[in-house]
């Protein structure tokens, strides 16, 4: 596991040497003003030490010139080190725009993903080399916090809303996966690998789950199945509620007069808090969903309803106007508010338990204290920083 | 070896009626009002946590012996670091030298007869007293498993431990620390002795200002913190979980609003004590006076705007990350002003080897690494992945035990013969010092490698194909073995010497603080009469012209002896 440098992780990811750098640069200056007082502390304790008891050395008040040195010179060296340090996080907090994406949740105590093409993992992700990968995470409880050492990257993922991160794998290989935001009893377990694979590795491994339904299939079925066509229509064009065709990454009129960018987040919070933030020209008629899905099928319809959107997922703009044409008759459709059948589909495909849950018994337990996993989306939430990790 | 012995600076002490001896009794400390019984009351309390944060501290390296988690269950260990944290932060580090050594000297320094409030102060003790033991109460039953940082919405809602029975200990405690700080201000306001002006104060007061207005403008941030995530737990309101309506992100906000400046509360009274150190033991004024001062009163105001990088990876914006970035990095520059000045105090001084020098150059030495590795976490794009590792806990463990404890030590022996009347012994002393560095460092240093190779904190086991990991650990383990060891010996010594130690003079170091200019240990009311102060800070003069304050001795002069420089 070990580079040619004592005490360095692998690295394996585009940003891996970056840091490396800054640390090294880091590593560097320290070491340099450690041993400056280290030396001038040993030379003034031997050379000045006490030989008389009675001695009374002459008192220097102090010099202006020397504090100003050792004030501007560490704010300069600070400074250097601060540029460098935003800058690197710069490229950190940047989503690309052409990545491969992965849903991720994070849960007491294990990491589930699921590929656009439907394959699930538990505590293990495949990716292939060379290729940036962009995770799109939320949780199911409390906090998590994504930490892949050998990329250097790590990102919290915070429930409620969605958090960004991206990397690029420069070598194939095995690399450790921690949860690095404490999470309760079996925090510790919960780990996992990145398997990165040479890209005709990776596309084998692609097919060998090509039977599962992907995120967008699974993201219609439950359009349908809980009534959401009722007043979106099958294709999303909208009546009773706002048209979704088209609409990821559009400026949305609000009723309150406010204007935002629709993406993940906003999806995700007119979902489980439709009352959050209601689109100008319709009513507040839609039930909340909150408690009725979770998180892997709120993700599931996101990545239906921004499928709606081709020319998001091309990189451009959007053109369609959005229908707004469409005046509220005011009346809630029952079938709307009476689908419920969530748990039945609440399965899970990918069939082993989570390794961990043997180890802390309270694992189960508190799951199933929790009655609600589903929350509300931040109101704090920024939309401009959104395709940005926040 | 360098404790003066000369007769004609001695005091009489056998027979002498001071603040230890003027009555007996339990009831007679219980109801105490003098500043430096509280300071004792503190000190047994104070240590006794300190005592017990220690044994958790053990128990964790222990486990970390070995990759797997054998020694304890997860359960066990997630409330061992957070009983360690809790204990260690909010009931030794926050009150340790300011409540021990503040308490004691503060008004000694100043030249007052006690504290502006004196029943203040000694119901923050009562109150401390009540917080620690409710804390203790529900660490014993039950424990709590959230981590000292009670992060949510695990603390709200996941966690079945004792979170609001330890939340309301911290609660109360947080009072007596506002108090404590109220009192000092006032006192340093009002209650300086004539000729006592504000830049002839010793920096150990300016520190102590400084830390008592974080304390007084901070804490009671935490207080309403503690009491939002009792309400969300107990009555279900939504503040913090997204589940209810709540944003987890907030209560980072708030408790770091708290937690970040609180850190300078902890480290500010250490500096304030090496200042002391340096300066007394190298027989020299300070170097640069007015810069330290003024170094402590910009750590206090620049600490309150440098909360937001406990959360570059939370999720809260990359600008805000950028500003909260920028201003770490220049909270860090009082500081470097600081380790530059006491430098060069020591240039062309007369530098002993006492004990309470080794620690205040200990002190430095250490301060620099967790100085220097703070700016570590203060770049975004390193932070990003270090955040959480053993890199932070190496990094705030060299601030905070090699910072304030090995400060806390210091003080406690440049003034023991002052509190206690006897001299602790200095082969002991100097050799507990040696251990007590030796062994920090080999406990602290390999977690910084441990923390750049991915090591997350809180974990009580750790992959067991990385071979180098489970080394560094050991070694760390190790050397928290030889750091108990250490600690434990001031403990034995100092406490042996308060019956068998060598009486001690009034001014053995033969320093020209005021509170040398009395006896030890002191009368109840500190100066026989008031002094009047006309030297600067750290005016050294030959010991003859140091006189003891006031008439004790038929034969002594009770006229003012103010001292003139030699």
């Amino acid at each position: 596991m070990q580079n040619w440098i004592p005490f360095i992780p692998d690295a394996a990811s585009t940003v891996a040497g970056q840091v490396d750098g800054l640390y090294f640069y880091l590593t560097g200056v320290t070491i340099f003003f450690t041993l400056l007082v280290y030396a001038l502390l040993i030379l003034f304790i031997i050379r000045y030490r006490r030989r008389n008891p009675r001695e009374i050395p002459r008192p220097i008040a102090g010099s202006i010139k020397l504090e100003s040195m050792w004030t501007v010179i560490p704010f300069l060296i600070a400074m250097s080190i601060f540029v460098w340090g935003a800058r690197l996080s710069f490229t950190q907090y940047r989503m690309p725009a052409e990545a491969l994406d992965i849903y991720v949740v994070g849960k007491q105590w294990m990491w589930k993903f699921q590929h656009t093409t439907g394959q699930r993992e538990i505590n293990e992700l495949h990716i292939p080399v060379g290729r940036k990968v962009k995770l799109t995470m939320t949780t199911e409880d409390t906090i998590h916090s994504f930490f892949v050492p050998a990329f250097r990257t790590k990102a919290d993922v915070v429930p409620g809303r969605y958090q960004y991160l991206w990397f690029e794998a420069t070598k194939p290989g095995r690399y450790e996966l921690f949860c690095a935001e404490y999470c309760g009893t079996n925090h510790s377990g919960m780990t996992g690998y990145i398997v990165v694979m040479e890209p005709t590795d990776y596309d084998n491994w692609l097919s060998g789950g090509a039977n599962q339904q992907s995120p967008v299939a699974a993201g219609q079925q439950l359009f349908q199945t809980l009534g959401c066509a009722t007043c979106h229509s099958d294709a999303g064009q909208g009546g009773r509620g706002p048209a979704l065709a088209g609409l990821l990454g559009k400026q949305v009129q609000l009723n309150n007069g406010q204007t935002i960018t629709a993406d993940d987040s906003y999806i995700r919070e007119s979902i489980t808090d439709p009352q959050a933030k209601i689109v100008a020209g319709f009513g507040p008629i839609m039930p909340t969903f909150k408690g009725q899905v979770s998180e892997e099928q709120l993700l599931q319809l996101v990545t239906f309803i921004k499928s709606l959107s081709p020319a998001q997922t091309e990189g451009k703009a959007a053109t369609a106007p959005a229908r707004e044409n469409n005046p509220q008759t005011g009346t809630a459709s029952p079938e709307a508010q009476g689908t419920t059948a969530p748990d039945v589909q609440r399965s899970n495909p990918v069939g082993p338990t989570a390794p961990n849950a043997g180890q802390g018994g309270g694992a189960q337990s508190t799951e199933s204290q929790r009655s609600n996993p589903v929350g509300p989306t931040n109101n704090n939430a920024r939309p401009k920083q959104r395709q940005r990790r926040q | 070896m360098q404790v003066l012995e000369s007769e004609e600076f001695e005091t009489p002490v056998a027979s002498r009626v001071n603040y230890l001896n003027a009555t007996y009794g339990l009831k007679s400390w219980l109801l105490t009002k003098d500043h430096k019984r509280i300071a004792l009351l503190y000190l047994g309390s104070v240590s006794f946590f300190f005592f017990l944060g220690s044994i958790y501290a053990m128990m964790i390296r222990l486990e970390l012996l070995t990759p797997r988690g054998d020694l304890v269950q997860s359960q066990t260990y997630n409330k061992l670091f957070t009983h360690h944290g809790i204990l260690m932060v909010f009931f030794f580090l926050i009150p340790s030298i300011p409540t021990v050594l503040g308490n004691f000297l503060v008004p000694l320094m100043i030249g007052a007869k006690d504290l502006a409030f004196p029943r203040l102060n000694l119901l923050s003790w009562y109150i401390y007293m009540v917080g620690g033991i409710l804390t203790f109460w529900a660490l014993l039953n039950g424990g709590v498993d959230t981590g000292w940082t009670f992060y949510v919405p695990f603390s709200t809602t996941f966690s079945n431990t004792y979170v609001v029975a330890a939340g309301l200990g911290i609660f109360i405690n947080g009072f007596s620390s506002i108090l404590t700080g109220l009192n000092f201000i006032v006192t340093i306001h009002t209650m300086r002795a004539p000729g006592m002006t504000w830049f002839r104060l010793p920096l150990f007061i300016w520190a102590h200002y400084a830390t008592s207005l974080i304390m007084i403008l901070g804490t009671p941030v935490i207080a309403i913190t503690v009491l939002l995530v009792a309400l969300e737990r107990l009555a279900r309101i939504g503040i913090f979980d997204p589940a209810l309506g709540g944003d987890p992100i907030l209560f980072q906000h708030l408790f770091w609003f708290y937690s970040h400046p609180a850190v300078y509360i902890m480290v500010l009274p250490g500096m304030g004590v090496v200042s002391e150190l340096i300066a007394n033991f190298s027989r020299k004024n300070i170097f640069g006076y007015s810069f330290v001062a003024f170094s402590s009163i910009a750590i206090a105001v620049f600490g309150f705007l440098v909360w937001g990088h406990h959360m570059f990876v939370s999720g809260q914006s990359m600008y805000a990350g950028m500003i909260f970035s920028f201003l770490s990095f220049a909270v860090a520059i009082p500081s470097a002003v600081k380790v530059f000045n006491w430098t060069a105090t020591l240039y062309q001084g007369s530098i002993s080897y006492d004990t309470p020098m080794l620690y205040g150059l200990g002190f430095i030495g250490l301060f620099v690494i967790g100085g220097m590795t703070g700016l570590f976490l203060a770049a975004i794009g390193l932070d990003i992945h270090v955040h959480d590792t053993y890199f932070v806990v190496a990094h705030f463990h060299y601030i905070m035990v090699g910072g304030t404890v090995l400060a806390y030590l210091g003080g406690l022996h440049m003034w023991w013969p002052k509190i206690s009347g006897r001299m602790y012994p200095e082969g002991w002393a100097r050799f507990a010092a040696l251990v007590i560095f030796v062994g920090f460092n080999l406990t602290f240093f390999p977690q910084f490698l441990l923390g750049y190779m991915g090591m997350p904190r809180r974990y009580h086991a750790y992959p067991a194909d990385l071979p180098v990991w489970q080394v560094l650990h050991v070694m760390s383990s190790a050397g928290a073995s030889i750091l108990g060891m250490g600690l434990t010996l001031p403990l034995i010594y100092l406490v042996w010497s308060m019956r068998y130690g060598r009486k001690a003079p009034a001014n053995p170091w033969a320093l020209p603080g005021l509170e040398w200019r009395t006896p030890s240990p002191p009368p109840t009311e500190n100066f026989a009469v008031t002094p009047v102060v006309t030297w600067e800070a750290y005016e050294f003069a030959p010991p003859e012209e140091l006189k003891v304050i006031g008439k004790f001795e038929p034969g002594d002069e009770a006229d003012h002896p103010a001292v003139t420089k030699g």
